[in-house]
């Protein structure tokens, strides 16, 4: 995919999960249910397939293989049509994200006040990977374009709460802190 | 409910809250105050003027601008100082409240700036020194009304422009906008009225007016504030934008990044409809429209014109050639008019005032004025809005406070990915339209991203490269592969891999994608690197013959050494804090740092002690002075 060029856009973030859609046990609950009643509030045409999109990753916090095919037939378009869609904008992600999720900014400001320091001890903490999720589910880790808070950069954000002037060392201070609270003993080497 | 009694009710409303004899405390609740405790402030007013019994109105208010200094609050007393604070926690709210409004002590030490109270202006805040500067026309009411009252806006003079216009026949309006020379606020300064009026002309019904709030740049955020403080002059804008070229829907297309300016505009869009500013028969008149909401998807190419509308419509949004414009041809192939939020706020105060008025503001070629945002290394960071032919001198300087670390100021990035990078030499340009596209750079967004000597412009060039790279749609063979192939060029000079014959290239290139790419996206995607090469050679000449960094940026170029004479020996810090263990202590117990196993983190330099200082960075590597072995430790053979 690399290869590509441009097209290796597809991929940035989420291309591993792309190509093996989530698993049978990523399969949210009630899932029938629940799409049926946000098909309720819609006419099922063509148009709003960004919208269908956007209110199925509402509501399950990612975009179940399944929920695309539905949204397919709902609309009448082709499976692939869906799919392409959904892989152009980087809103959509294909696996079911971290309860805490942590996204890390790479605006402009946040690139020059040194946010790549801060996504590689990110990284090196949670030792998970960019698009990747913890094996206890607790954290995704995230790169964002820009989340408009350029007067405190660099910033991370976890979960909802946006973390001010970030350093590496301050990226182990908040997550040991977190694993503290959770009862869980930072991990020795 | 007629209009007269809605502006009664409004006035009344407004009336009783800054004059009825009791102070007015507000609070910034944009996403940068949310970000820093402003919800959180809120409440406390709330519980503490209910504790210590005090009758005051507390509003919510959107963005002031000062986003250095959120979470801002201001109070002001009836015949009292209006004071404006930075900064405010939780824990001086109490303070607050007892010391300004029980007794009359304006904890000055708390405070930003103070301000007259009473009289005709009590909204403008003239003692900071940057609203002297300053010219507020669409940032007039942000931080001044409540966003999510409708009566708000009303009383400070709004929905007056549309029905004004309203009582105007259609031409009469379109020509105050061609009269005012407004060009359009997203970037490329596109006559606004030529615009409007080609999509009148076109004899195809049904029109529409999309509202351009795809605010993609990282670094620029002018247009989520305006939509998050103030999101109902942008509607009357879109109304009147209808009424002018007879469409009667409208769409405002806004990032899904930006959840709260979502929310305020829903509220804001049913309040409208509810008063009858938004439905059929609009103020009695035989005109209507509508504005329906569409969320974008985070795709930064989404902000072209052709391509948001395909987003719009629910497909990939990949830009098209042109002609045909979308002023004759766009959204499900009817004549549209997109214009930038900004733009369309812009509209009421014309109408309002005229459109020689607005013309009377600003340099020959562009009329009005500009909302920049202020980042980077810029002490006061935040919105600002000057009349065109500003310099960026006095951006920087004036109003945003110069550099904050007391560095040497380097350059400015204006535009943003499209925009380009301009050195100290051209501060003294008055920045418009057309100065801006003659040094290689383009208003763009409006962001203006401050550099102080410790950025590297190849860096800088690198970052934006590899934004537009990955966010090329893929359509154009010169944006999709051109982009790529100058990415892999930068990559090799940031690890000294470049050879002095790139350069040449990287300008050929980038001068071929630019001619090669449909859109605006791979049309500007080399200015960052094409300004730096032309502004700062001689920083990537270092790069390649020296495999130097002079900003101590570019991490495979520099090296961290612990100075021998400044290490205090007894101290661990870099020690404990390296995450690889690559520093040891050799047998005088100076502090040496293994390069072998050093990932370059930073962490060391940080947590060294500023009365020692002792971690540097060093490039090039070549340069770095020979350390001792490290002593082979007990139970750890190599």
């Amino acid at each position: 995919m690399e290869e590509l060029g441009g097209i290796s856009r597809l991929g940035s973030a989420n291309i591993g999960a792309v190509t093996q859609p989530s698993s049978a046990d990523h399969k949210p609950p009630d899932l029938e249910k629940r799409l049926n009643a946000i098909f309720s509030r819609y006419y099922g045409e063509k148009g709003e397939l960004l919208s269908l999109l956007q209110a199925v990753q509402d509501e399950f916090g990612f975009l179940p293989p399944e929920a695309m095919l539905a949204v397919a037939r709902f609309i009448h378009v082709p499976e692939g049509k869906v799919y392409g869609v959904a892989t152009f904008y980087n809103q959509f992600r294909f696996t079911p994200p971290g309860k805490h999720p942590i996204r890390v900014c790479m605006g402009t400001a946040c690139h020059m006040a040194g946010g790549q320091l801060v996504l590689e001890a990110a990284e090196r903490t949670l030792d998970i990977k960019v698009g990747g999720l913890t094996p206890d589910g607790e954290f995704s880790l995230e790169r964002v374009a820009c989340v408009g808070c350029c007067a405190i950069a660099p910033v991370m954000v976890v979960g909802e709460t946006v973390q001010p002037k970030m350093t590496s060392f301050k990226v182990e201070e908040v997550f040991a802190a977190r694993k503290a609270a959770a009862g869980q003993v930072p991990k020795q080497e | 409910m007629g209009v007269v009694e809605l502006r009664e009710r409004a006035a009344s409303k407004w009336q009783g809250m800054v004059s009825g004899g009791k102070p007015v405390v507000t609070v910034g609740t944009a996403t940068c105050g949310q970000a820093a405790g402003a919800m959180a402030v809120l409440s406390a007013f709330e519980r503490e003027l209910k504790q210590q019994n005090v009758e005051a109105s507390l509003v919510p208010v959107g963005c002031m601008g000062m986003c250095y200094a959120e979470p801002l609050v201001t109070i002001s007393k009836p015949g009292g100082f209006r004071v404006c604070y930075h900064n405010v926690t939780e824990m001086e709210v109490a303070r607050l409240v007892q010391g300004y409004l029980v007794n009359d002590d304006p904890c000055l030490d708390l405070a930003l700036g103070a301000v007259e109270g009473g009289g005709g202006e009590p909204l403008r805040v003239p003692e900071l020194s940057r609203f002297e500067r300053e010219q507020r026309l669409i940032l007039r009411n942000c931080g001044e009304i409540n966003p999510e009252d409708i009566d708000h806006y009303i009383a400070v003079g709004g929905y007056r422009a549309l029905e004004k216009a309203l009582a105007m026949p259609p031409e009469h309006v379109l020509n105050e906008v061609i009269l005012s020379h407004l060009r359009g606020r997203g970037g490329a300064g596109f006559p606004t009225g030529t615009k409007w009026w080609q999509a009148r002309r076109v004899p195809v019904t049904p029109k529409y007016v999309i509202a351009n709030g795809d605010e993609g740049d990282p670094g620029a955020f002018m247009d989520r504030v305006i939509l998050e403080s103030d999101p109902h002059q942008v509607i009357e804008g879109m109304i009147i934008c209808g009424y002018a070229i007879g469409s009667n829907q409208g769409y405002i297309y806004v990032r899904a990044e930006y959840p709260l300016a979502v929310r305020r505009l829903e509220i804001a869009l049913r309040q409208a409809e509810e008063a009858g500013f938004l439905g059929d028969r609009i103020l009695g008149s035989r005109f209507g429209f509508r504005i329906r909401i569409a969320k974008g998807a985070g795709a930064f190419v989404s902000g072209e014109s052709t391509a948001l509308m395909r987003a719009i419509e629910g497909e990939r949004s990949m830009p098209r050639a042109r002609p045909p414009h979308s002023s004759e041809s766009g959204l499900w192939g009817k004549p549209t008019v997109l214009n930038n939020v900004k733009t369309f706020a812009c509209v009421p105060l014309i109408i309002e005032k005229g459109g020689p008025w607005f013309a009377g503001i600003g340099t020959e070629g562009s009329k009005g004025t500009a909302v920049f945002a202020l980042a980077g290394k810029v002490a006061n960071s935040g919105l600002a809005e000057v009349p065109m032919g500003t310099t960026i001198r006095t951006l920087i300087n004036d109003i945003g406070g110069g550099v904050a670390s007391g560095r040497n100021l380097k350059a400015v990035q204006i535009g943003g990915p499209s925009g380009g990078c301009l050195p100290e030499s051209l501060f003294d340009t008055p920045v418009d339209f057309d100065t801006l596209t003659r040094a290689g750079a383009v208003m763009g967004s409006g962001g203006l991203i401050v550099m102080d000597d410790s950025n590297c412009m190849v860096d800088t060039a690198r970052f934006f490269l590899d934004f537009c790279q990955k966010e090329s749609c893929g359509k154009c063979t010169m944006c999709r592969l051109g982009t790529r192939q100058l990415l892999d060029i930068l990559n090799d000079i940031v690890v000294g891999r470049g050879r002095m014959e790139d350069l040449d290239l990287l300008v050929e290139l980038g001068e071929d994608v630019i001619a090669g790419s449909l859109c605006g996206l791979g049309q500007t995607a080399p200015n960052p690197l094409l300004t730096t090469i032309r502004y700062f050679r001689d920083e990537y000449e270092a790069h390649i013959r020296e495999k130097r960094c002079p900003s101590l940026v570019c991490r495979d170029l520099i090296a961290y050494y612990i100075k021998r004479d400044k290490c205090d020996r007894a101290c661990e810090h870099c020690v404990l804090t390296c995450p690889t263990k690559a520093i040891f202590s050799d047998e005088k117990g100076i502090k040496v740092i293994d390069q072998e196993k050093c990932t370059k983190c930073g962490n060391c330099l940080e947590r060294c002690p500023p009365e020692f200082t002792a971690v540097v960075k060093i490039s090039p590597v070549s340069t770095l002075p020979p350390s001792p072995p490290r002593p082979v430790e007990e139970g750890q053979k190599s």
